[in-house]
């Protein structure tokens, strides 16, 4: 049952966040150390890889994603197919230009 | 006090809470107050916007110089087109009639969010006035369209910022109002009221929100990419800095395409309510019309690309925008054939909503119609940029969403204030506001089809006695359209007493007084069949 629902909230302990927050600036340390190294046309692609890392850490720990009713998570990974599909339809011009 | 059906309550109207005055109203976390502040901001900018527009239309008259100057054009069409974009058709007929009918057409007391949707009427008014403001302050008023192009957006020496940011906050009030019908809808719906035994109107509004919550993001970001680059010189669309100026387009139309369905989905959603009720006979393909709003919402992400068949993209993307927008057609021809089929064998009650409606398909037939003709990309090489834009924006827009928009207010104008209007008036202000609507937007095919560009005060004199018929017919429109808002208000004064239900509607704001009580329900009522069942 979701947590709306059942009066109750889930409680994370701090600990968990201070390890997410350690991974999130590790892993924003990569992102601007690996702009210093050329990498050509894959920079942008490992740059969004470990942009979307860190967003699931923050939608699923701070945001409790995990915890919720999966339907919530069901219309998060629908809005990311879209923005997806937007890109893809995108590229179709910039890469076939 | 309202006794109607033994209601004890006093009306929305009646009861002020704890303000006087003018703070009951902008104090109000009432959803039908609310909507009432709407309707008359809503009035208010679209009084200054169709003056605008007649302005310019009386500039067209003649070749030359008629009223004013080239740049006062520039600023004119600029400011038109803001201020009927996002500020009238966007939050048309959700901010004001999806707010006051939303929770009672479900069966609720009000929206799930009450002060949120405060704030986003507050977020709308302080919006249109940065756009106003922008108009008077710094080095002259915008010249660059409502569209904001790249790169001469971030060029111009007019007053870019204040406009671009009220479009930015106008884009807030839109998310807020998507997220609380959104919510509202899925978590409110009274007992009984299954998905679909949910009317049409919500359904629209459910599909729009999802638009508005999903796509009003990205146009703010635009905007604020434009600030960005004006301010601190960030190369996001100007070459020099090594930005790209299709980039500009290709996110402004990834909102500003949908954004057209934020217009017309709840037009269509109107117009799917009042054409029952006059038929007094069930919706032809309920479940299909639900699917076509879903449908044409999820389409309708993907075909931005046709608004820049002209700009440089590549040929791959040119057939699949193409193609895209084609497949969008179908959806909403599946809505006009099941309208029609309603009224198949139908005892029609002619009412003044009904010639709405019926205007409504006929301007909306025309409008998409010249929608394929631009969506093709051989004619659109020709057509793009003429007045033949011109008037297939027209159709579509201020045909589709306002002809709804007007057939909606006199649909549930007895509901909201409780008062009958006068049938004689409202039917030849709308009998002189279709002739001048068709005299001054049907000219402009042949204009455009003949070649004459739109956003230019001035022209050739081959198309001088076309202008001319544009420019009447812009008067004859305005004046229809004066008509219908006096006849309209000296109904509030004037009007007979409303029934519950003068039209014979079955959806659930019918079953409560006009107007409505504070809390639109003495108890909530239990759904047991289907919107529109006449049988």
């Amino acid at each position: 049952m979701n947590p709306i629902e059942n009066g109750k909230n889930h409680i994370i302990p701090y600990k968990t966040f201070l390890y997410v927050l350690a991974g999130l600036i590790a892993l924003t340390l990569t992102s601007v150390t690996l702009t210093r190294i050329s990498l050509g046309t894959l920079t942008v692609t490992i740059a969004l890889i470990i942009a979307a890392v860190k967003s699931s850490f923050v939608l699923r720990i701070f945001m409790h994603l995990k915890f919720e009713n999966k339907m919530f998570s069901r219309a998060v990974i629908g809005v990311i197919m879209l923005l997806c599909a937007v890109i893809t339809i995108t590229l179709l011009d910039y890469l076939n230009r | 006090m309202s006794t109607q059906k033994g209601f004890e309550e006093p009306s929305y109207l009646e009861y002020k809470g704890k303000y006087k005055g003018i703070f009951s109203w902008i104090l109000s976390t009432d959803h039908k107050r609310i909507a009432i502040l709407y309707l008359f901001s809503l009035l208010t900018f679209f009084a200054i916007g169709a003056t605008l527009g007649l302005l310019m239309k009386l500039e067209l008259i003649a070749p030359g110089k008629t009223i004013m100057t080239a740049q006062t054009y520039n600023a004119f069409f600029t400011l038109h087109g803001i201020i009927m974009i996002f500020a009238v058709v966007i939050p048309g007929l959700p901010a004001v009639f999806g707010n006051f009918f939303l929770p009672i057409m479900i069966g609720a007391k009000d929206v799930a969010f009450p002060r949120l949707n405060l704030l986003s009427w507050y977020f709308y008014v302080t919006g249109v006035s940065l756009v106003l403001i922008s108009q008077f302050t710094g080095q002259g008023p915008p010249d660059t369209g409502w569209t904001f192009y790249a790169p001469y957006s971030f060029r111009t020496t007019g007053n870019m910022l204040p406009a671009v940011f009220g479009a930015f906050v106008l884009g807030f009030s839109s998310i807020l109002t998507g997220l609380n019908f959104l919510v509202t809808i899925h978590r409110m719906r009274a007992p009984g009221m299954t998905w679909l035994r949910m009317p049409l109107f919500p359904w629209t509004l459910y599909a729009t929100g999802w638009v508005q919550l999903l796509a009003t993001p990205i146009i703010g970001i635009t905007l604020l990419m434009i600030v960005a680059e004006r301010t601190l010189h960030i190369g996001f669309f100007d070459p020099t800095l090594g930005g790209d100026p299709l980039l500009y387009q290709h996110l402004f139309w990834t909102y500003s395409h949908p954004a057209v369905y934020i217009m017309i989905l709840p037009a269509m959603g109107a117009i799917s309510e009042i054409i029952p009720t006059f038929c007094h006979k069930t919706i032809f393909g309920y479940k299909f019309i639900v699917a076509s709003s879903i449908a044409i919402a999820f389409v309708g992400y993907f075909i931005w690309g046709h608004h820049m068949f002209t700009s440089g993209m590549s040929g791959t993307a040119l057939y699949t925008f193409s193609l895209l927008t084609f497949i969008v057609a179908i959806p909403s021809a599946v809505k006009v054939f099941n309208w029609i089929s309603t009224m198949h064998k139908a005892s029609i009650d002619l009412q003044t909503p009904f010639f709405w409606a019926v205007g409504f398909l006929f301007v909306f037939m025309i409008g998409g119609f010249s929608g394929l003709i631009l969506g093709s990309l051989a004619t659109n090489i020709h057509l793009h940029n003429t007045h033949f834009v011109v008037a297939h924006f027209h159709f579509i827009v201020f045909g589709g969403t306002g002809y709804a928009f007007f057939g909606a207010m006199h649909y549930w104008y007895p509901k909201i204030t409780g008062k009958m209007y006068d049938s004689r008036w409202a039917n030849t202000g709308l009998i002189i506001f279709f002739a001048g609507f068709i005299t001054l937007y049907g000219e402009m095919f042949f204009l455009g089809m003949r070649g004459m560009p739109r956003r230019y005060y001035d022209y050739d004199e081959i198309f001088h006695t076309g202008n001319i018929f544009s420019s009447l017919g812009a008067v004859v429109m305005y004046f229809g359209l004066a008509v219908i808002i006096i006849n309209l208000f000296s109904s509030l004064r004037n009007g007979a007493k409303a029934p519950s239900d003068p039209w014979g509607g079955k959806t659930l704001e019918w079953t409560i007084p006009s107007p409505p009580p504070v809390e639109n329900f003495e108890e909530i009522p239990v759904v047991t069949k289907g919107p529109y069942n006449y049988k």
